[in-house]
Order: C-alpha cells, then sequence, then structure tokens
C-alpha cells in the first residue's frame, strides 16, 4: 500500500478546482466534475484499501515537499466517512452536470465546489491538529460560499449563510480550543501524540475539551440547540450543494466527535454519554416535529437531518455508555449501528435533497402546498424520492429499516445495566427512537402525498415536465444504494466493524451472517433479503389472486366522491399544512405555531364573510427563546460600545491620555 | 429429516398459516359483527358474509379517481403482501414459524407500518379532502401508537433478552410465571390500547360510521371500489387478526403448537382461531358498549397506553 493516492485525491481536487476557474463556460461544469470523480475515485480506493486490509495509510507532506508539516493518517474510522463523502460526492456531480444550466456553473461556484468536496475527502484523513483545523476551516468557508451562491435573487440566502459563517465560526472556535488545548499538554500537535498523552491528562482538561469539542462537533452535525443553521443553510444552498452538505458534511460532525472523545482521549466516564444520548434525544425528536410540520421541502429534509442525526447521537452515546460500563462487546454494536445509520442517511439524505433540487428546478417552488401530482409528470424523478421517502422512514425492505433494528437491538440488550443513569436513558432513546419513527413516517408521507401525489396545487406544479438525464441519474444512483444497502448491509459492515475497532480494539465482530444479519453475542437475527423475497412473493400471489378472481384488466376512470358535489377543483385537497394540523396541535407546547386568521367582511354587512385568510408559521422554537436573546444582547451590546466611538478624534486623544496615565499609575 | 424436507415442512407451516389468517381475517369480522347486532337486539348478517362481500367485489369492476397514479392500487397491494409476510413469519399457530429465526418484533412493527405508508400516500394519491383527511388523521395516530409499542416490546423483550418473537411465545410457555409478572400485565394494558388504535377500532375509530367528517380509516378508503376494495377489507381484516393473534399468543400462550409434525399444526390451528374469536369477541362486546374518542383526545388514550409501558419497562428493570 503506498500512500500516493492520498496526494492523487488531493492534486485531482484542485485541478479539479482549478479547471472550474478557468475552463471556458461551455465546457467547465463537465471538466470540474470529471477531475472531482478522479479525486473521488482515488479516495475510495485508498479507503478500501485501508478498510480491507485494516491497516492505516499515512503521508507527511514533509517528505515531499520540506518546511511543510502537514500529516495525513487513514485510518478505516476515517475511510468509512471517507467512502460515505465520496459516494455522495460522485452523485452530487453528476447531478450538478444536468443542473448546470440553473445556476451553480459560474467560475466561483465551479471552483468552490470541487474544493468543498475536496475538503471533506481529506478532514477524515488528517492526522494533525493543524492540518485537520486547516481542512475544517476551508470545508466551512467553502460550504458557506455554496450557500451564498444564489444572492443575488435571494435575500434569504444572505441571513442563511449569515447565521451559518456564525454557527460555524463559533464552532470551529471551540474545536480549535479543544485542539489546542490538548496538543498543549501532549507536547505534540501530532494526533499520535496527542493520543499517546491522553492518560496522563487531568480530569479538569478532558472535561474541558470534551465538553468544547462536543460544541463545535454537534454545531456542526445538527446537534439541538446548535441545528438553527441548518433549515436556513440547506433550503437556501443550490441542491448539489445541500445534498452534500447534508449527506457528507453534518456526518463529518460525528465523526469530529467520535475522533476526539474516543480516538484522541480513549473514552470518558459515563457523564460524557448521558449528555450525547439526551442530546441525541432532544435533536431527534426536535428535528422529527419540525419535519412533520415543515410545508417547504428542503427544510423539511434540513429538520430531518437533525433528526438523523440525533439517532446518530444516540447511538455513539450508547455506544460510550457501555464502554464506560466495560461492555465492550455492545459498545462495539451500538457504534457499528452508529455508523451504519450514518451511511444510510448518507445514501438517502443525499438522494431526496437531489429529487427536492429536481422538483425546484421543474416547478420552481419548494413550498409543498404549491406543489402535487409531480409523479405523474415526472416519473423518474418521483419515484427516486418515494425510494428515499421510504428508506428514510424505516420501512422494509430499505436501508433505514437495518439502521434503526441494529440501534433498537444494542439499546435493548444494554438492558438492565447495572447503572441507573443507563437504565433510565435506554428506555428513555428507544421511546425516542419509537416516536420519531412514527414521525419521520408521517412526514414523508406528506412529502411525498402532497408533492408528488395527487392533483398540482399550482399552475407552475402543472406544467412541471421531467428533469435532465443527468439529474435523474446522480439522484437514482443514490436511491439505488438505498436498495442495495437495505438488502445487502452485509457489504458494508465488515467496513463498520474494522472502523469500531479503531476505537474499541480487541472487541470481536458483533454482527456475522450474509442473507441473515446476525447478533454474535446476543440473539438477534433480521434478514433484509428474505423480507425483501417474502414481500415479492406476497405482491407476486396478491396480483395473482386478483387476477385469478377477475381477468379484465382494464381499468375505468371516474371522478372522485364530494359529497354529491360536481367538480372537485384541486384547492379542495388536503395541503401539507392541513395534513400535519393534527399533530401540529398534539405538540403544540413544544412548536408553539403561529397562527393568523383573518376574516374580512363585506362592506355592506358585517354578517357576510368576504374572504378568511389563515396563515400558519411554525418557527423554531428555541431560536426565538435562545438565539433571538443572544443576538439581540449582541446588538445592545454593540450599541453601547458606539457611545464611546462617536466620531470624535478629541475624545480618542483623551481616550488615549488616560490610558497611558492608568498605565504609569498601576507600574509606579 | 433431510433439507429438502424441512423447507416443504417450513412452506407447509407458512402457507397454513397465511390460509388461516387470509380466510380467518373476513370470518373474524363477520363474528364481530354478529356479536354485536345480537347485543343489539338484531339478528344480524351470517358470519361468512363478509367473505361473500370480498368475493362479490373481486368480480366487479375497477375504478379509479381520474389523476390516480400507480400508487393507488399499490396502496392496498402492499396492505396485503405485508400481512402476508407476517402471517408467515410470526408464531401464530406454532412456535416455529417459517423463517421462524429472523421473526423480530421490531420487524413485524415495520412491516406493519408498511402497510400502513402505502395506505397513507395511496389516499392522498386520489386527490381529495377526504383522503388528506384520513392519511393525515391515520399517520397522526400512527406515530402516537409507535412508542407505546416499540416500549412494550422492550418491556417483554428485557427478561428473555430477544426481541425474536417465537422466543418470547416460547419464554411464556417455560415460564408461565412470567406471564403474571408486572411486566407483561402493564405491557399487556399498552398491546390493548395499541391494537385498538392501529387496527382503527372503537374507541379510536369507528369502522362501520357513514359519517365522512368522523371518519379515519374509512376516509382513506373512500374512493377504492371493485377488486381494490377487496384487498383493502381483505388487509384490515387480516391486520386484526394478526395484532389479536400476537397479543393472545404473548400473552396467553397455551395451545400454541410447540413440536412439529401436521397433527400438532392442526391443533395449533384449531386453538389460534378460538383464541382470537374470544378476543375478537370481546373487542366486539367492548364496542357496543363504547362511544368513540373525539380526535384530541386520542393523544391521551395513547400517551397513557405510552405510560403503560415505560411502567412495564420499569418494573421489568426492577424485577431483574
Amino acid at each position: 500500500m503506498s500512500d500516493a493516492t492520498l496526494v492523487v485525491v488531493a492534486a485531482a481536487g484542485l485541478s479539479a478546482a482549478a479547471m472550474g476557474a478557468v475552463a471556458p463556460a461551455r465546457v467547465r461544469v463537465r471538466a470540474a466534475a470529471l477531475f472531482t470523480w478522479a479525486a473521488c475515485g482515488a479516495a475510495i480506493v485508498a479507503s478500501l484499501a485501508v478498510v480491507s486490509s485494516g491497516r492505516p495509510v499515512a503521508l507527511h507532506t514533509s517528505r515531499i515537499l520540506p518546511l511543510t508539516g502537514v500529516t495525513f493518517v487513514l485510518d478505516p474510522l476515517g475511510a468509512v466517512f471517507v467512502i460515505a463523502t465520496a459516494a455522495v460526492a460522485v452523485a452530487a456531480t453528476i447531478y450538478w452536470i444536468g443542473y448546470a444550466s440553473q445556476g451553480l456553473s459560474t467560475r466561483t461556484a465551479a471552483a468552490i465546489l470541487p474544493l468543498f468536496v475536496t475538503s471533506m475527502l481529506l478532514v477524515p484523513a488528517a492526522a494533525s491538529v493543524a492540518t485537520f483545523l486547516w481542512l475544517w476551516e476551508l470545508m466551512a468557508l467553502t460550504s458557506m460560499l455554496l450557500v451564498l451562491v444564489d444572492h443575488r435573487h435571494s435575500a434569504h440566502a444572505r441571513s442563511a449563510a449569515q447565521w451559518y459563517g456564525l454557527m460555524t465560526h463559533v464552532g470551529a472556535a471551540a474545536i480549535l480550543l479543544a485542539l489546542v488545548m490538548l496538543a498543549t499538554h501532549a507536547g505534540g500537535q501530532s494526533f499520535a501524540a496527542i493520543r499517546a498523552h491522553a492518560g496522563h491528562l487531568s480530569p479538569l482538561v478532558r472535561n474541558i475539551a470534551f465538553v468544547l469539542a462536543l460544541v463545535g462537533f454537534g454545531s456542526k452535525a445538527g446537534m439541538v440547540p446548535f441545528h438553527v443553521w441548518l433549515p436556513k443553510a440547506h433550503p437556501e444552498a443550490p441542491s448539489p450543494a445541500s445534498a452534500l452538505m447534508s449527506g457528507a458534511m453534518v456526518n463529518l460532525g460525528i465523526y469530529g466527535i467520535i475522533r476526539v472523545a474516543d480516538g484522541l482521549m480513549g473514552g470518558g466516564p459515563s457523564w460524557w454519554w448521558l449528555t450525547v444520548t439526551a442530546l441525541g434525544i432532544v435533536s431527534a425528536l426536535f428535528g422529527a416535529l419540525h419535519a412533520v410540520t415543515s410545508t417547504d421541502l428542503k427544510r423539511l429534509l434540513a429538520y430531518s437531518t437533525a433528526d438523523n442525526m440525533g439517532l446518530v447521537l444516540i447511538g455513539v452515546g450508547a455506544s460510550g455508555l457501555f464502554a464506560a460500563s466495560h461492555h465492550l462487546a455492545l459498545a462495539s454494536l451500538a457504534m457499528v449501528a452508529a455508523l451504519l445509520l450514518i451511511v444510510n442517511h448518507a445514501a438517502f439524505k443525499g438522494s431526496l435533497f437531489l429529487a427536492a433540487g429536481s422538483v425546484q428546478v421543474a416547478t420552481g417552488t419548494r413550498d409543498l402546498d404549491r406543489l402535487g401530482g409531480l409523479l405523474r409528470r415526472m416519473p423518474v424523478s418521483g419515484t427516486i424520492f418515494l425510494v428515499g421517502a421510504l428508506a428514510i422512514s424505516g420501512l422494509p425492505p430499505l436501508n433505514g429499516f437495518v439502521g434503526e433494528w441494529l440501534l433498537f437491538q444494542s439499546l435493548l440488550h444494554g438492558l438492565p445495566a447495572s447503572n441507573l443513569a443507563v437504565d433510565v436513558a435506554v428506555p428513555a432513546a428507544v421511546s425516542a427512537l419509537a416516536l420519531t419513527g412514527g414521525l419521520t413516517a408521517a412526514a414523508f408521507v406528506k412529502a411525498m402525498g402532497i408533492g408528488f401525489l395527487g392533483r398540482p396545487r399550482s399552475p407552475e406544479a402543472a406544467d412541471a415536465t421531467e428533469v435532465p438525464p443527468a439529474m435523474q441519474l446522480g439522484a437514482g444512483l443514490l436511491a439505488g444504494a438505498c436498495v442495495v444497502l437495505g438488502l445487502a448491509p452485509m457489504l458494508v459492515i465488515p467496513a463498520l466493524t474494522r472502523a469500531t475497532a479503531v476505537i474499541l480494539p480487541g472487541v470481536g465482530r458483533s454482527l456475522r451472517g450474509g442473507v441473515q444479519l446476525e447478533l454474535t453475542n446476543a440473539h438477534g437475527v433480521v434478514a433484509p433479503a428474505l423480507l425483501a423475497l417474502s414481500l415479492a412473493l406476497g405482491v407476486g400471489v396478491v396480483v395473482a389472486g386478483r387476477r385469478l378472481l377477475r381477468r379484465q384488466i382494464e381499468v375505468r376512470r371516474a371522478e372522485v366522491w364530494g359529497c354529491g358535489r360536481r367538480l372537485q377543483t384541486p384547492r379542495m385537497q388536503y395541503t401539507a399544512t392541513s395534513f400535519a394540523e393534527p399533530l401540529q396541535r398534539v405538540f403544540d407546547d413544544v412548536l408553539r405555531p403561529d397562527q393568523d386568521v383573518e376574516v374580512s367582511h363585506r362592506v355592506e354587512s358585517r354578517y357576510f364573510v368576504d374572504s378568511v385568510a389563515y396563515r400558519s408559521t411554525s418557527e423554531d422554537a428555541l431560536e426565538r427563546s435562545i438565539y433571538r436573546p443572544a443576538v439581540s444582547g449582541i446588538n445592545w451590546w454593540g450599541r453601547q460600545a458606539r457611545l464611546v466611538q462617536n466620531g470624535s478624534v478629541h475624545r480618542y486623544l483623551a481616550f488615549g491620555l488616560v490610558t497611558l496615565v492608568v498605565i504609569l499609575l498601576v507600574i509606579t | 429429516m433431510s433439507r429438502f424436507d424441512a423447507v416443504i415442512a417450513a412452506a407447509g407451516v407458512g402457507i397454513s398459516q397465511v390460509v388461516t389468517v387470509v380466510l380467518g381475517g373476513p370470518l373474524l369480522m363477520g363474528t364481530m359483527r354478529k356479536v354485536q347486532s345480537r347485543l343489539q337486539g338484531r339478528i344480524g348478517p351470517p358470519i361468512h358474509q363478509p367473505l361473500l362481500e370480498i368475493r362479490k367485489l373481486f368480480t366487479k369492476e375497477r375504478i379509479r379517481p381520474e389523476e390516480a397514479t400507480w400508487i393507488f392500487p399499490a396502496g392496498p397491494v402492499i396492505l396485503v403482501a405485508g400481512a402476508i409476510v407476517i402471517a408467515v413469519i410470526s408464531p401464530l399457530a406454532t412456535t416455529a414459524p417459517a423463517l421462524g429465526r429472523s421473526a423480530d418484533f421490531f420487524a413485524v412493527v415495520f412491516l406493519l407500518l408498511l402497510g400502513t405508508v402505502g395506505l397513507g400516500l395511496a389516499a392522498l394519491d386520489t386527490g381529495t379532502a377526504f383522503g388528506g383527511m384520513g392519511a393525515s388523521r391515520s399517520m397522526t395516530i400512527g406515530a402516537l401508537a409507535e412508542p407505546a409499542l416499540l416500549v412494550a416490546i422492550l418491556a417483554l423483550a428485557i427478561p428473555v433478552h430477544t426481541s425474536n418473537l417465537p422466543v418470547l411465545v416460547r419464554s411464556g410457555l417455560l415460564h408461565p410465571a412470567l406471564l403474571a409478572s408486572p411486566p407483561r400485565l402493564l405491557a399487556l394494558g399498552a398491546f390493548i390500547v395499541v391494537v385498538l388504535a392501529e387496527t382503527g377500532r372503537l374507541p379510536v375509530d369507528n369502522p362501520s360510521t357513514h359519517l365522512e367528517l368522523t371518519m379515519i380509516h374509512e376516509a382513506m378508503v373512500l374512493e377504492y371500489a371493485g377488486p381494490d376494495l377487496a384487498l383493502v377489507t381483505l388487509g384490515e381484516s387480516m391486520r386484526l387478526v394478526l395484532l389479536l393473534g400476537l397479543l393472545v399468543n404473548l400473552f396467553a400462550p397455551w395451545g400454541i403448537a410447540t413440536r412439529p409434525g401436521a397433527t400438532s399444526l392442526a391443533v395449533g390451528l384449531v386453538v389460534f382461531g378460538a383464541k382470537v374469536t374470544l378476543a375478537g369477541g370481546a373487542v366486539a362486546v367492548y364496542e357496543v358498549f363504547t362511544a368513540k374518542l373525539r380526535l384530541f383526545r386520542l393523544p391521551e388514550l395513547l400517551a397513557g397506553g405510552f405510560v403503560l409501558a415505560v411502567l412495564a419497562t420499569a418494573t421489568a428493570l426492577v424485577i431483574q
């Protein structure tokens, strides 16, 4: 194994960016995409070699270029994230070729997107504090610029980029502090040095570093309460970028938590992991609730990302809890479940965001209340969205099911625990898993049913046509991955087990089997392929039975039932708002929706209603109660500072004099 | 026994369970209607009436709403296919069903959800107000019933360290004391609430309503006619048998076949039919004396089920 592939990744990525910057407009996107595929291909080759051999690949640039200190070590844990990122990136860039006519084809955009992909491919391989932070910052900046691409047309994009920039930099500052603190105590900035010194750290330093890392990486992963940028930035970013952000970038937040807490500090006390589990539960529920009530298609997907990352955090937290109580086999199982959830999420959320982008291209809107009937008009994109929606709802035989089953199994076998806190946390996590499962199913029945089925609710939706083939192919590849991963999860589980062995060395594999997936240390079997086969057989039996009883196949189309009234109009259909109304009412206290009913009367008489306007927006309650006061506090502080800074030179000279006098007094 | 014989035996068990559920579902519906009619002082239609209705519906014309896509006819097919898979893998008549090793309770829950989602999408595909209303309400109830169901499963699974259904049923036979233990009894309460909600019985939904505005399930399937409606009716009745069957086998497993062989399987099937009929009769009697709850009172009922399930888990942890 050579380290050359990592050089190829970086070189191809940079050439892709260069191509985007200099190639003529006609071939710009294709050239950039081509080199991005090369980078992704090299990354996948390197990662597959790492996960199949279990031996990490290292690269120190000082050997190539003296006086540079960039250090890369790609181990199986990082390799899993690299593969997930590369898969989403290949699909998103194929999609990008078709999408280019819609924007994202300017010189800047075409240079930045490959840079963003390259930085995400290299972050999991970074093995020193400086390398990591540099790439992390590159990833944050490039993604922020991608959010800003449409800023000329949309004021929302500017505000979204501001929120995202602020959140990601507060997060980056926390990460910087955590890593620098660890590096200072270790006396070296390479991850190997930090890991070697981990045993000698004082508990205080470890705890502070953990909390800082959790805040920093959690804000990237969309963990509640640091999720506020997700529902703003993901919808505003152009769709290939939002698929990359949601399918690949948020994963790296989880990677950071695992790498720093488990990899660099070698695990920690149970309260760390209880915190992670609790935040995971809150994120899962909060994200799922907002996904149910959102009417903007991409905002719904963004909240559902917070929900899925919550489930991943539950898995990571459970793994840490079991490791802290020395149940290493269980810890490994929970970590495999968390990693599988990440891989699955990359597949279905990538395809969902790309399909949602196709809807936006075809209709010009993301508002579910203005869509409808798209499956007839866009059969391929509609089917891709359907596959993604069923997969994310955890329905067999697609990939979401296996991930949730594994998480449930790891939680179930953790009970009864010797620790009361675990005994409370695990059932709470199961309840959260169940409620999110139900809410996600409701949210995606809404997204699919209101957006793609029924009758078009606006002329734009009625005139929608299928998007270019490249866009269908890009989204379709990820939807295909959902099916393959659902039928044969054993394709990836050995790699995930290798990745888990990086942080839990010496623990045997927790799963075995081919067609049947079987826990090795406990009793639990599931056979997704057999379930799929029986489902297919069931469908065959039903269709054959129906044919047998009635030979006639032709179908008569008829008008629907309108309580005796003729002429149903599309306006009579349920909208996304009305679909979510019962759940919104049930979870009123959490969602705090803003509802407005305006009744205007006829001029002639107050008793005749002219029109009724109803508006309901469910703004993020956490944004309102935490972030708004913080923002207004900062503004107040700014205004106070302005009182001092009034622009008068005399006053500034006086300040200087007073400061000088005070300093002199202090010194004497 | 050779491998081939084993496959034949498993197929025999699977097919006999599926046939029982397919025929038993409509018969159970008929029985429940009969019980209710008698309690209301009417003679009521014969028990096999639903079977006749389904047969007649299958021979009728297929009609579809103008704008509907392939999702509309696919919904009922998925509903019935999911129910067939559950009927194959669940321990209904025997503790060794086909594919029993992978018959995880969690998988059964998500197969049920697959049917619910399929029907919900099909209802929205009609493009009518009632379809949307039914889908919205049914998904709401489904989402709120999910925590009670999964946590109740957790409570059952803790003492036996697995969520494998045949093992759960066998544990009740091997350790009868487990059946009367507080976790099982509390979980039973939670399961009853969930079964009533998932099958759309009173007080959650009124299966015999004719007023569109109060409908949940009936509103979803309002546009179905002919063979598609037959599949919906069949699928719903199969779900009722399956959920009641799992309920009785988890909490009163006596009589289920534990040994291989045609005779014990036949006995198991008869006993299963009797137990499910009894449970269905109890639901029917209860429905006669109950009114439907307001839609917005339902979360309280389902939260009650969830609380029972949490208590079941807590007691299971304390007892261990």
